[in-house]
Order: structure tokens, then C-alpha cells, then sequence
């Protein structure tokens, strides 16, 4: 029904245009800073731990750099990046919606003949659902580079080694893999958390009730649905 | 014109409205006045459709409001204004781009045609250098004029105002009075207030009812509570000593 009203025929196509580009601003921008942070580091750490639990001399130095590729594609950067966006993006967008619930500009808008639910939450979905791609292919880029930034002044691989790793068997259906499993976490994040906002009674309170039902909600649906694309997917 | 008729409301088999008939004239201020919890903010919810009754009926100008799907309710909302309690302006835009939200989303104005009119209403409530502001940064009299404003940009057939006063000092609510009558006037627009404010009532109501109980419970003009002897209106009305006073001297006159 939420989803029935969020994606009917847009009052006025133009209006709609603006609000997409001010979130891809706000969801580009805002979330970039973080997913570097965290993919640079989650790649270094992959790496480096990878690289304690192979310490046998039959397995080669350049698996390291594979594990640490692999390991960004397939989970950490869709994965995690995801649950990270779920806790700043999806919070934040249930404490705006609901914000605006609770100060009647929702009901204003209603009243005027708008249909709020599209005009506020179907240009945030359609945002997240193009930039998500973007930044998972940002992450991984960012990870390997972290990754081998880690291993080669730790010592753990030589920088030829990582090199040789990060391009051996590669298997670019993981990518598409990541990327469909983006592409699905952003809808989820998204409508979750507007879904949350958007139905919001009461007063500041139910604000930042919503704003936790929305992150919890958004990040256990998240692992659900990871769950399943993998075993559609890749078994 | 709006007419209701016999309208009735339920919530989880509680009975807020219980049947309310008026009817809210054009070119006059009607008030609607009651204690807190009497039913009138579902009475104006219910008018303006954000709330749908469980039995009765709403008619604008003939036109039957009651039980349309949005597509069509759409086409009356677009002539009806609505300022709240808070002003709910958009707090992300700035108050020319909240009076202009209306024009952009329902008239194929241009550019030039939007700013002319957005500059006519902010000046219409006195508000000209407020329209680079945003609404955090004037004061509640101000975003309550910045709301006229908005509610007005479409020129409206009907305007709605949930206590337009709550939260202003005597001085500035005397100037939003003054305003909603000279727009009601001037437009010759359907106004319709919800109101606690005995000072509104006795400055601007043209027409009047007393909401008691879900009911429409008392009707008539200004003037004529001065000799209503209804129990529940006067014990409303006139709860504060001053009005007492004021009572005593105008029926001793």
C-alpha cells in the first residue's frame, strides 16, 4: 500500500527531478566519506589477518591478496557497507520523515493535493538505488588498495605478490553478484526507513523510536536478504 | 459554501463526532470554539480530508467531498488552503521556496509569473525581506504569516486555520486576526478557524459554533453570546473574569 503511493505517477515530473538531485547530493556526498573510512580499513584488516592464518609455506604468499579481494566483492563491500548505510542513511531519513510528520508539513502537503508519500520517498529510494552501485564499486577499489597499503608495510606480501593475487581466477560474476546485492540493500534501507517515518504518532520520542525501528528492521531484513541472494545466486 | 451534514466520527469505538450539521459561509470568518478533547480538530481534519468520517457528508459549493478517491479529492484540495497550529513550513526551504512549493507543484506559471506572485504574497502578509530566510530563523509570528501566505499563493476558495494564534503575544495575534479578516474579505473566501482564543472570537467571528460533546451544542454570531443562555457556552466563553465583565456591561447597556 506504502510502496503503491511512493511509486504512483509523480504529481509533477519536474518537482521530482529536484528532490533527486538534492538526495543524490545528500546520500552521495554524505555517505562517500564513510565508506572510504571504513572500506580502507576493512580492507587492511582482511588482509592482514588473512595473512596470519596462512602461514603455511604450501600455500602461496599471493592467496593473500585474492582472500583480501575476494572477500571485499563479495561481502564486505555490499554487506557491511550496507549496514553501515542502514545505521547513518536509514536513520537519518526515518527522523526527517518523521520529523516532518509530527510538525504537520506532511499534512500540509496532503492537504494541498500532494501525494507526500511519492513526492518525499521515492526520489531518497531511487537515490540510493543508483549511487549504491557506485559506492560498492568505490569500496572495493578502496579495500584492495587498503589492503595492499597494509601488507606491503607490514611486511606480510610483497607488493607483486598482492598484485598477482588480486588478478588471479578472478570471477567477474562476483561483481555483478555485489551489485545486485546492492542494488537490493538500498531499495530495503530506503523504503524501511521511510516506511518508519513516514508513520510516525506522537512527538519527539516516537521520532527516535522510529529512528531505531528503522535501522534494526532495515539490518536484520538486510542479513535475510543476503542470505537468500547468496543461495540463489551462488550455490 | 461549505456544508456538513449530520457528520460522525469514531475512534477505537469512541464516538468524537456525533453528528455535526452547519454550514460555513463565504466571505465570512466562521469559528469554530470548544474545550480541548470536544472534537474540533476531527471536525477540521475531517473537512480537509485528512481524516475520512464514518457517516455524514461534506459538500464545497455543491461539489460531495465525502468518501472520493485521492485522484478526485485532489481537484477541491487544490482549492483549499490550510495553515497549522506550528505553521508547518518546509524547515529545509527557505519561506519564498515554501510559498512557492504550491505554484510549482499545480500551475504551469513560469519562472517570472511564480516570483511575481510569490513576491505579492510575502508582501500581502508584510513579510518582503523575509524571503531568503528559512523558517527556523524568524520568529512564530512570522512563520505564521509566511503559512498565510502559502495557503494563499493558489488563491484559495476555502482557507482552514488550526489556532492561528496559539503561541503569539496579544499584540502580534491582533495582526493575524486583522489579516485573516481583510484576506476572508477581500478574496471572499470560506474561512473556517479553529480556535481557544476568546479575543479572536470577539475580534474577528462572523459565525460561530460552539463544539461540545461532538456536538454542534451552540451557533450564532459574536454578538449573539453575549445573551445566549446556553450553560456549557457560557461557562466556555466566559470563564475568565474579564469576559465576565466585559458580559456584565454589554448586557446592562
Amino acid at each position: 500500500m506504502f510502496l503503491a503511493k511512493v511509486f504512483s505517477k509523480p504529481d509533477k515530473p519536474k518537482m521530482y527531478y529536484r528532490q533527486i538531485m538534492n538526495e543524490f547530493q545528500k546520500q552521495g556526498l554524505g555517505s562517500l566519506g564513510i565508506v572510504l573510512i571504513i572500506s580502507v580499513f576493512m580492507g587492511a584488516v582482511v588482509t592482514l589477518q588473512t595473512a596470519i592464518n596462512l602461514e603455511n609455506p604450501l600455500i602461496p604468499r599471493y592467496m593473500i591478496g585474492l582472500a583480501a579481494r575476494d572477500s571485499m566483492i563479495l561481502e564486505f563491500s555490499s554487506t557491511v557497507i550496507a549496514l553501515i548505510l542502514a545505521g547513518k542513511a536509514g536513520s537519518n531519513v526515518a527522523s526527517e520523515i518523521g520529523t516532518m510528520r509530527i510538525t504537520e508539513q506532511i499534512d500540509a502537503m496532503d492537504i494541498m493535493g500532494v501525494n507526500s508519500a511519492g513526492y518525499l520517498v521515492m526520489p531518497k529510494i531511487f537515490a540510493m538505488v543508483t549511487l549504491m552501485p557506485a559506492l560498492v564499486i568505490v569500496s572495493i577499489t578502496i579495500g584492495v588498495i587498503g589492503g595492499l597499503v597494509a601488507g606491503v608495510a607490514s611486511g606480510v606480501l610483497s607488493f607483486t605478490d598482492y598484485e598477482y593475487g588480486i588478478q588471479y581466477a578472478f570471477n567477474p560474476f562476483y561483481v555483478v553478484y555485489s551489485i545486485i546485492k546492492a542494488l537490493t540493500f538500498a531499495f530495503l534501507i530506503m523504503s524501511v526507513s521511510s516506511y518508519h517515518g513516514y508513520y510516525v504518532k506522537g512527538g519527539a520520542l516516537e521520532v527516535g523510536k522510529a529512528s531505531t525501528k528503522a535501522v534494526v528492521y532495515s539490518s536484520i531484513l538486510i542479513l535475510i536478504f543476503n542470505l537468500l541472494i547468496t543461495q540463489l545466486l551462488l550455490t | 459554501m461549505i456544508e456538513v451534514k449530520d457528520l460522525k466520527k469514531s475512534f477505537d469505538g469512541r464516538e468524537i463526532l456525533k453528528g455535526i450539521s452547519f454550514v460555513f459561509e463565504p466571505g465570512k470568518i466562521n469559528l469554530v470554539i470548544g474545550q480541548s478533547g470536544s472534537g474540533k480538530s476531527v471536525l477540521i481534519k475531517n473537512l480537509v480530508g485528512l481524516l475520512d468520517p464514518d457517516e455524514g457528508q461534506i459538500i464545497y459549493d455543491g461539489r460531495e467531498f465525502t468518501g472520493l478517491k485521492f485522484k478526485q479529492k485532489k481537484e477541491i484540495r487544490k482549492e483549499i488552503g490550510m495553515v497549522f497550529q506550528g505553521g508547518a513550513l518546509f524547515d529545509s526551504e527557505t519561506c519564498a521556496n515554501n510559498v512557492r512549493f504550491p505554484l510549482e507543484m499545480f500551475t504551469k506559471m513560469s519562472d517570472a509569473e511564480k516570483q511575481k506572485r510569490v513576491d505579492f504574497c510575502l508582501n500581502r502578509v508584510n513579510l518582503d525581506h523575509a524571503h531568503d530566510l528559512y523558517p527556523g530563523e524568524i520568529s512564530g509570528g512570522m512563520q505564521k504569516r509566511v503559512a498565510i501566505a502559502r495557503a494563499i499563493a493558489l488563491n484559495p476558495k476555502y482557507l482552514f486555520f488550526d489556532e492561528p494564534n496559539s503561541g503569539l503575544d496579544p499584540k502580534t495575534s491582533l495582526v493575524i486576526d486583522n489579516l485573516i479578516k481583510e484576506i476572508t474579505v477581500e478574496y471572499n473566501i470560506t474561512t473556517i478557524i479553529n480556535t481557544h482564543d476568546m479575543n479572536s472570537v470577539m475580534e474577528i467571528g462572523d459565525k460561530i459554533m460552539f463544539v461540545f460533546e461532538g456536538n454542534n451544542w451552540w451557533s450564532g454570531t459574536k454578538n449573539d453570546l453575549f445573551y445566549a443562555d446556553n450553560q456549557e457556552l457560557n461557562d466556555f466563553v466566559f470563564a475568565s473574569d474579564l469576559f465576565k465583565k466585559v458580559r456584565e456591561v454589554v448586557n446592562a447597556k
